[in-house]
């Protein structure tokens, strides 16, 4: 567990920390750092330059913004989770940060760096997805936005570019009739460890009848994926365990789900369905 | 003489915890040393491979780094030292590789980051040949692992131990006769107990120093047996065992992987013997995973045959156990631990019998239970179905065929040996009151009915431990290698200061068993001197007696009671002086709070100080006395120690997912008379905690090409509290009559009996959808391709 030698620079500003990704190219930035820093001692992944945002002013807020909520990047998961904003109005966002890791990690790590990370089983990945979240990325050449939908790449890939930093996660209020959910299967069993299947789902309900609804999976795949055939399936239902039911049996339809340690795709692709049904059933309830 | 303030049996807080929690222990790594330089190593990324050549010239080029050392510069120390090695450990492989993680060359650099780097620069030429990573396919010989070997079988144990392999065939007849019978019932199961990887909080770290004037080395190791390292390094170095000082401060954790001599201590000791400068290496988490011993890894057989009422005719058991690459210090003799107990606590013929056999994957050695968890899992698994298959209670099964009250003392097992003394019916009754196993029953009959899948396992266990009658060095249970020919025996030294105040130094010591706390009490027990004001000193081989160490759950049934008659004889002759200082006959003398008084006059004591001071000024003592108040003993039992037990689990089934809920675990153990119960309830818990970590959890996983896919704590997932119900937990006393404290030992109970208990009800949970077996961990995944199977 000894990383290769590297150049560490904790700038006090943003823009300082933009300059410096913009400066070297092979910098990486680090938040929380409770993924990137077990990487580098294994030496799977060996950045030149280590920019540590951590010690950034004005970063670590979840504001109201009327019809969003805005997450700062360094939010830790323990604060996504215990938020009131982000229980009432983002509920699968603040139940996924609450399962991310353990209470050290929850402690230290930041509900923007885990979806920059893009881990395939991670929690929050999906819940994004499902919410339609959009990512805040800025560079020193301006700020773009970009759709949760459009963010997940591949296994530990995003779409940020190597200079840019997501700044903010803006997660768009549950209004009436809105709800949500997130779920998982653990490694451990229960809710505990990644997700060997994880689901988040949101609904909206409008006069008895599911008019729009998101579902996104992780754990299944090599990255966290929207199940966009269950939401079209379940779209002008009653939203009943029936329909339920019936638009869970597309969870993974156009999924490419994958094996691994902890399951087969025969498994995963029955998990995908058991989960994403349950994670609809309590976003509806 | 007699005590009136005891001890023992009394929660005392554990002494070591404010230390370990506020931070304030001193591990290896809080030790540092001028001009130390660091070790790293370059492992081979094949299971089985020649080294053709190794280029190290861009490494030694490197600012900083200090040396590199290959299979040529060791080659002249021997291979690695162990007792009942049959296949040695090169130090440095410049031959045969053959597991993944081998050593084949050490670097030493200015510091550890540095010799990572070096590590990676070091260019080794492999030419890789066929490895044998499945363990059937190694049995079957169809590929030869040691070159010049006949089998990759290393040895055979069979049991009736001890028996003429004729006799132990005449029981296998008699077995096969019973079976082939129209009115008995035969059940046979092939199981897995898989692979595991010891997981210590702090994996292990070695710091050495040679002095060139006095021709000495200090060495600092997280290790179990500090004295037998400081043999092993001794010898393969060529010094005097006097020479070598081997001090193994806090450890943070063992579980039998710190167990053994590893080459990675012999090379930094002598790297600091050449260097002239202190070595220290940190083992990283993955070679704790690949490079330290792994556990476990049996796969075998299991049969019983019995009457359609419960009487078990006969239990054949017929296992291979996976040695890995090389033999270390027990690895051969963890089946044979497992022997020990294979036919349990009953009385049923047994023919057993366990191939060792090497494969091209880690070694294997002890990890908590030692081969026994392996055993009694087979053992209580096959009762299980056997219940199921007649339809009676699992656990009048049990009791049924419990060896009876009556054959104590002088029971001995179906399987050979002689028993101290148990009473498995009483033990295995109380637990089931105290869970209300009837309520229970009901509980998940009720649960059934309403569609739920709610399982109760049940499991009884007799484990052996407390390892030292004097005659086991015969079966090469001693550190003869280590240029120690001694047997297991316990030791402790008891000394009374001049200020009233006791120390005691001991032969084993914690990695955290909390020792210091023990101890105190067994001499305070003996002494009447406050706990608070004993000592309790361990693990450094330069002031301890010659010990063995802490393994086998052998350290207070042995050592502590070589401490427990250490104070006696200290009381002997602190007697004779109060007795002396009082003007009263030596047998009137009466210990108590903190000193000694004339019996029935309470007015009329005397201090330990008062005592003490004449021992140390013998002028004002009975002339003749000689001064000081000490003694050193050196004990060897009579035989192992037998714990015994029961546990009860009820767990619930998700049949859409697999995952395993366990409702509720209910142990009742028993391990003789208890010197702490809040330790020994410790004890118990990681106990099971561990062997719930096997049952659902823990597996080594190989790739066909030798490959440990789970080497990281992110594919090798063990229990953390999160994941655990609260434990019930109960005791029945049995005491020993093997040592003057009737302690029997509890550090491997907990794991022994917790694995099949959990696996007996899930498959109690599953049974009614058609499952009769699932094989470790019972990961979501399997248990849901199990009912999917049985569906």
């Amino acid at each position: 567990m000894y990383p290769r030698q590297f150049e560490y620079s904790a700038p006090a500003s943003l823009d300082e920390a933009l300059a410096a990704l913009a400066n070297n190219p092979a910098a990486k930035v680090m938040s929380g750092g409770m993924s990137l820093i077990p990487m580098m001692k294994l030496r799977l992944f060996s950045p030149a330059v280590v920019v540590d945002i951590g010690k950034i002013g004005g970063l670590d807020s979840i504001e109201d913004r009327g019809d969003h909520l805005a997450i700062g990047a360094l939010v830790r998961h323990v604060a996504t989770a215990n938020s009131p904003l982000v229980q009432q109005y983002a509920a699968a966002l603040a139940k996924a940060a609450s399962l991310t890791g353990d209470p050290q990690v929850r402690n230290q790590g930041t509900t923007c760096g885990a979806i920059a990370h893009a881990d395939l089983a991670a929690d929050q990945t999906a819940a994004v997805l499902a919410l339609g979240a959009t990512m805040v990325a800025k560079s020193t050449g301006g700020t773009r936005e970009i759709a949760a939908a459009d963010f997940f790449v591949d296994t530990l890939t995003c779409a940020l570019q190597p200079d840019e930093i997501l700044v903010e996660l803006l997660v768009p209020k549950a209004g009436a009739g809105e709800g949500s959910a997130y779920t998982k299967l653990g490694r451990r069993g229960g809710e505990s460890d990644y997700a060997v299947a994880g689901a988040a789902a949101w609904v909206r309900k409008t006069n008895g009848s599911v008019d729009a609804a998101r579902v996104a999976l992780t754990g299944v795949g090599s990255k966290a994926v929207l199940a966009a055939a269950v939401g079209d399936a379940l779209v002008g239902s009653d939203g009943s365990a029936t329909a339920i039911e019936a638009a869970s049996a597309h969870a993974a339809e156009g999924v490419n789900v994958l094996e691994d340690l902890h399951g087969s795709v025969e498994y995963k692709t029955h998990l995908a369905k058991v989960y994403v049904q349950r994670a609809l059933t309590a976003a509806l309830t | 003489m007699a005590t009136t303030t005891s001890a023992l049996g009394g929660a005392i807080r554990r002494r070591e915890d404010p230390a370990l929690i506020q931070g304030h222990g001193r591990y290896v790594d809080d030790i540092k040393l001028p001009g130390e330089t660091a070790a790293a190593f370059v492992r081979s990324p094949f299971a089985r491979a020649k080294v053709l050549s190794i280029d190290a010239s861009e490494a030694l080029a490197m600012d900083g780094v200090v040396a590199v050392y290959t299979a040529a510069d060791v080659d002249s120390l021997g291979p690695l030292i162990a007792q009942l090695s049959f296949a040695p450990r090169p130090l440095l492989n410049g031959g045969e590789v053959k597991h993944v993680g081998e050593a084949v060359a050490m670097v030493v650099a200015e510091n550890r980051y540095l010799a990572q780097d070096a590590a990676d620069l070091v260019f080794v030429d492999y030419d890789p040949l066929e490895a044998v990573i499945d363990l059937k396919d190694a049995h079957s010989d169809r590929v030869i692992i040691h070159e010049g070997s006949e089998s990759n079988t290393i040895i055979s144990w069979a049991a009736p131990f001890g028996a003429e392999p004729e006799d132990q065939q005449a029981v296998r007849d008699q077995i096969e006769a019973d079976k082939s019978r129209d009115d008995t019932v035969v059940v046979s199961q092939e199981m897995i107990n898989q692979r595991l990887i010891p997981t210590a909080i702090e994996p292990r770290r070695v710091l050495a120093e040679w002095n060139p004037g006095y021709r000495s080395l200090n060495v600092w190791s997280s290790s179990q047996i500090p004295h037998a390292l400081a043999g092993g390094i001794a010898v393969s170095l060529g010094l005097p065992t006097t020479s070598v000082r081997v001090i193994a401060p806090e450890v943070g954790g063992g579980f039998g992987a710190k167990l053994n001599v590893y080459n990675d201590e012999i090379l930094v000791s002598w790297a600091a013997q050449q260097l002239a400068r202190p070595v220290r290496w940190v083992e990283t988490r993955r070679e704790a995973a690949n490079s330290t011993i792994q556990g476990r890894g049996w796969v075998g057989t299991a049969t019983i045959v019995g009457t359609t009422d419960g009487e078990i005719l006969g239990y054949d058991f017929d296992g291979i156990a996976d040695m890995g690459a090389y033999t270390q210090n027990f690895t051969v003799a963890i089946p044979f631990l497992g022997l020990f107990v294979g036919s349990g606590q009953y009385k049923m013929p047994t023919y057993w019998k366990i191939d060792c056999v090497a494969t091209n994957t880690t070694t294997t050695d002890a990890y908590r239970g030692a081969g026994r968890p392996e055993a009694v899992y087979y053992l209580e698994r096959i009762i299980d179905m056997y219940a199921r298959e007649i339809g009676m209670d699992p656990a009048d099964v049990r009791n049924k065929n419990f060896i009876p009250n009556e054959a104590f003392p002088g029971a001995v097992s179906p399987i050979g040996f002689a028993m101290d003394t148990g009473d498995y019916s009483t033990n295995l009754n109380e637990l089931l009151e105290v869970a209300d196993y009837a309520g229970m029953k009901a509980e998940r009959d009720a649960a059934r009915a309403a569609g739920r899948h709610v399982g109760i396992g049940l499991s009884s266990y007799v484990e052996v431990c407390g390892f030292a009658p004097s005659g086991l060095a015969d079966l090469g249970f001693n550190w003869a290698t280590y240029g120690l020919p001694t047997a297991f025996n316990g030791s402790g030294l008891v000394r009374v200061n001049p200020d009233a105040s006791a120390t005691v130094i001991i032969g084993t010591g914690p990695s955290g068993q909390a020792h210091q706390t023990t101890w105190a009490q067994i001499v305070s027990d003996r002494l009447g001197i406050e706990v608070d004001n004993i000592v309790v000193k361990h693990g450094d081989t330069g002031d301890s007696p010659m010990g063995i160490g802490t393994f086998g759950s052998r350290s207070a049934a042995v050592d502590g009671a070589a401490a427990y008659q250490a104070a006696d004889r200290v009381r002997e002759k602190a007697a004779k002086l109060a007795a002396h200082l009082l003007e009263a006959a030596e047998e009137d003398v009466v210990f108590a709070d903190g000193g000694a008084h004339v019996a029935g006059s309470p007015d009329s004591s005397v201090g330990w100080g008062d005592i003490a001071s004449i021992a140390y000024q013998v002028h004002k003592a009975p002339e003749g006395t000689e001064p000081g108040l000490e003694s050193e003993v050196f004990f060897t039992p009579s035989n192992a120690t037998w714990p015994f037990g029961s546990h009860l689990a009820m767990v619930e089934v998700d049949a859409d997912t697999g995952n395993v809920e366990i409702l509720r675990y209910v142990s009742m153990d028993d391990c003789g008379n208890v010197i702490n119960p809040m330790i020994v309830d410790g004890q118990v818990h990681g106990g099971i905690a561990q062997g719930i970590g096997q049952a659902l959890f823990e597996e080594a996983i190989y790739d066909a090409d030798g490959n440990l896919l789970s080497g990281s704590m992110v594919d090798y997932p063990i229990p953390t509290a999160g994941d655990l119900p609260a434990f019930e937990l109960h005791r029945t006393v049995t005491p020993t009559d093997v040592n003057p404290m009737g302690v029997k030992g509890i550090g491997e109970a907990g794991t022994i009996g917790s694995a099949q208990t959990i696996v007996n009800a899930v498959v109690d949970a599953v049974a009614p959808l058609g499952v009769t077996h699932i094989d470790m961990p019972l990961r979501p995944r399997r248990v849901w391709e199990a009912i999917q199977e049985a569906r």
